[in-house]
């Protein structure tokens, strides 16, 4: 099996540390990992600031790096729900339509592989998880609290096979940060009202850390602890996994 | 204006914000109990889904079937295509019956077509006789929430706008005073009407009758008191059987506030002996949007506002902002289809969380439709050429791999060494309020060259 790492275009400018964990972590539960170097986006900022049409090509070339691999792995909730839910635009030749049914976030690629006995992690924090609304909602790692139905969820599932890991609950299990994309620009003023409320849920929770399966949410919220001088710290839910006392993450 | 200027506008002052998104919250919890008691509650939106499809599917013939009924009953039908027509046939039975003074509730779709302003210009008395809708009216401003009207008014103001209005001592916001002064006050009003107004929340075509839920009893006082009885219907709320009304009714209250039933819901089938009851069933684009078919379920909406109480964006920028009568997430839907180019920013207004999609009661996709008006706008509407100008130019560096790896390490290398004034200035929507991410060294892409591409 042959897996295609990737990594959405923000996570390698700012956040090259979450893409070598995601790798690390996929190579130690001894996967085949490559990383197309010319690969970019996968076309979700112009789509969702609804101009789809001008992201067709970006989608193409998506397809062109990833065509050859089993799996395309990502640490990107809602850059795989793009991939799967709305590359409906372009022509569904073969390898698009393998490409959407084989584009995993890397939480799900985990568990779906029942690979992750071998973890062996540990992280001695209080951790909150952000249940990122793409993840969430759209490709269901988690049953929303609108839903009437038994609870799950499988970043939460992951996390707990992290030693020393503890985990808090939050008054509002899933509401949205308010990063969405354009949406942390284009309605300023509510998106980090959104953030700092987020943000807030955690800090009265006890929790030391936020982790969650999409960095761009994590940055909208890193951005308001930052500014605020908070007394929290955000890290992907790869970076977690991969943590090990034996072993530092080489960035 | 768009949503973001007034929304900005509203939170300003994060006090009455975390206040409106707390009371909405609240509800939205109690909705949450109240599901939770059903564990058939998912098969239930899924019938309620389905009737509403079907039913739409064949709207035609159940209007009709309706007429046929309801005329059968002694009901009087009218047809209004759109606003102008609905309330002209309204002010047409008024003229016949010498109507002064009308008492009104639950109706967001005289709303929709500005009735009040009309029947006033015309010389009679509206009262709206729901409370929440009571208060915006003396207010002289629009309800903000399509159940609870009022919903963003704190009780001191309610009780300043009492004692200006209806004369009442000031209470310090006293709920219990404040509700006994409007029920005295609506009780006079009620005396005096010479009609009453209403909505409708449900038509049956089988049976020709028509169902109005409230929690006040209005309605109902309006009506019994009154000689006249007119009901304005929007015609997607016809539902084919009888048996269909109770999965709707058990999803409508339950949705909106978390109660199991509306205190009062009221089945209107006849008029009462020596009175006359009307009936109007209104377009007013209804059927355009029938016709688009990837918008089509937004007409399945039932009105609860669920998707505006667990919206996060309408908590925290209050119902005005969307400066339209059905505010919130599924207005954002219907609203553009009515006036495009007016409500342009509303699909915007969405960080496109999905929880209105999950909460709707009829399983109305409204995050889905958001993000495709948002394609049909851009295209449609040329509102901001620099906007489409910067996703072009995007669109076309991301085709352009090596062009984008000079640009990212160019953009890094900037602002690293920029001073902060220069990173932080007014073009930086982002940093107003937040930091920008600290660049590293090196991409991602450039450590994998250095350390990984041999065994790559
Ligand atoms: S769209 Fe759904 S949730 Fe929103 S008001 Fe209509 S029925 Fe209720």
């Amino acid at each position: 099996m042959h897996i295609g790492l990737f990594i959405p275009c923000y996570v390698d400018q700012f956040y090259p540390q979450v893409a070598v964990a995601t790798l690390e972590l996929l190579e130690k539960l001894g996967h085949r990992v490559s990383v197309p170097p010319d690969q970019t986006c996968c076309g979700q900022p112009m789509a969702n600031s609804g101009y789809e049409r001008f992201a067709k090509k970006t989608m193409d070339l998506f397809v062109q790096n990833f065509a050859e691999f089993d799996y395309v792995v990502a640490p990107s909730g809602s850059c795989v729900y793009h991939v799967r839910k709305h590359f409906d635009i372009i022509e569904q030749t073969p390898e698009v339509q393998k490409i959407r049914e084989k584009t995993l976030e890397i939480c799900e690629f985990l568990v779906n592989h029942n690979t992750t006995d071998t973890l062996q992690s540990s992280f001695p924090y209080r951790v909150g998880l952000h249940e990122s609304c793409h993840g969430q909602r759209g490709l269901r790692f988690a049953k929303s609290s609108e839903l009437v139905g038994e609870p799950f969820s499988i970043i939460r599932q992951l996390l707990e096979k992290v030693e020393g890991i503890e985990l808090v609950n939050l008054q509002r299990s899933d509401e949205c940060c308010g990063f969405g994309g354009t949406f942390a620009v284009a309605e300023e003023a509510v998106s980090v009202k959104m953030g700092k409320d987020r943000i807030q849920d955690h800090i009265l929770n006890g929790a030391q850390v936020i982790t969650g399966t999409d960095m761009s949410c994590l940055m909208h919220m890193e951005g308001i602890i930052r500014r605020r001088k908070l007394p929290l710290r955000v890290m992907h839910v790869s970076e977690i996994l991969n943590h090990s006392e034996q072993h530092e993450p080489s960035v | 204006m768009s949503h973001p200027s007034e929304a900005q506008k509203f939170v300003k002052n994060e006090n009455r914000v975390n206040w409106h998104d707390q009371s909405l919250w609240h509800v939205r919890e109690k909705r949450d109990k109240a599901a939770n008691l059903f564990p058939e509650w998912e098969e239930l939106r899924e019938k309620a889904s389905q009737i509403k499809s079907h039913a739409l599917s064949k709207l035609d013939y159940y209007l009709e079937e309706f007429e046929k009924n309801a005329t059968a009953n002694g009901i009087k039908v009218h047809w209004a295509s759109d606003a102008i027509e609905h309330n002209e046939i309204v002010f047409n039975i008024f003229r016949e019956h010498r109507v002064k003074r009308i008492v009104k509730s639950k109706s967001m779709l005289t709303e929709e077509c500005h009735l009040n302003p009309f029947l006033e210009k015309h010389g009679v008395e509206v009262i709206d006789s729901d409370l929440g809708e009571r208060i915006v009216q003396l207010a002289k401003e629009t309800p903000s929430h399509i159940v609870l009207p009022a919903i963003h008014k704190k009780r001191m103001e309610i009780d300043e706008l009492f004692q200006k209005h209806l004369h009442t001592q000031p209470s310090n916001g006293d709920a219990n005073y404040l509700t006994a002064a409007a029920r005295e006050h609506l009780r006079q009003k009620f005396m005096q009407a010479d009609a009453a107004l209403t909505g409708v929340n449900f038509a049956i075509a089988e049976t020709g009758e028509f169902v109005v839920c409230t929690n006040e009893g209005n309605a109902d006082m309006g009506v019994h008191l009154a000689p006249l009885h007119i009901a304005s219907m929007g015609i997607e709320k016809m539902i084919p059987r009888y048996e269909d009304l109770g999965v709707f009714i058990r999803l409508l209250a339950r949705s909106a506030t978390g109660q199991h039933v509306t205190t009062y819901t009221s089945q209107f089938r006849k008029p009462r002996e020596g009175t006359e009851l009307h009936i109007i069933l209104v377009d007013n684009g209804r059927t355009v949007q029938l016709g688009r078919e990837k918008y089509r379920r937004s007409l399945h909406c039932i009105r609860c506002g669920a998707c505006m109480n667990t919206c996060p964006v309408y908590r925290r920028s209050g119902g005005h902002s969307y400066q339209s009568v059905v505010p919130g997430p599924i207005g954002s839907i219907l609203s553009p289809g009515i006036d495009m180019k007016k409500h342009a920013s509303l699909p915007f207004a969405s960080s496109l969380c999905g929880s209105c999609s999950d909460v709707c009661p009829v399983k109305i996709d409204i995050h889905k439709q958001l993000y495709t008006w948002r394609q049909d706008i851009t295209r449609e509407t040329n509102e901001e050429p620099a906007k489409q100008f910067s996703m072009k130019l995007m669109g076309w560096l991301f085709t352009h791999p090596n062009l984008y790896r000079k640009a990212g390490k160019f953009g890094r290398k900037a602002l690293q060494m920029m001073p902060r004034w220069m990173v932080y200035n007014p073009l930086n929507t982002w940093g107003k309020q937040r930091e920008l991410p600290e660049p590293p060294k090196q991409s991602f892409q450039e450590w994998y060259q250095q350390n990984r591409q041999k065994n790559g």
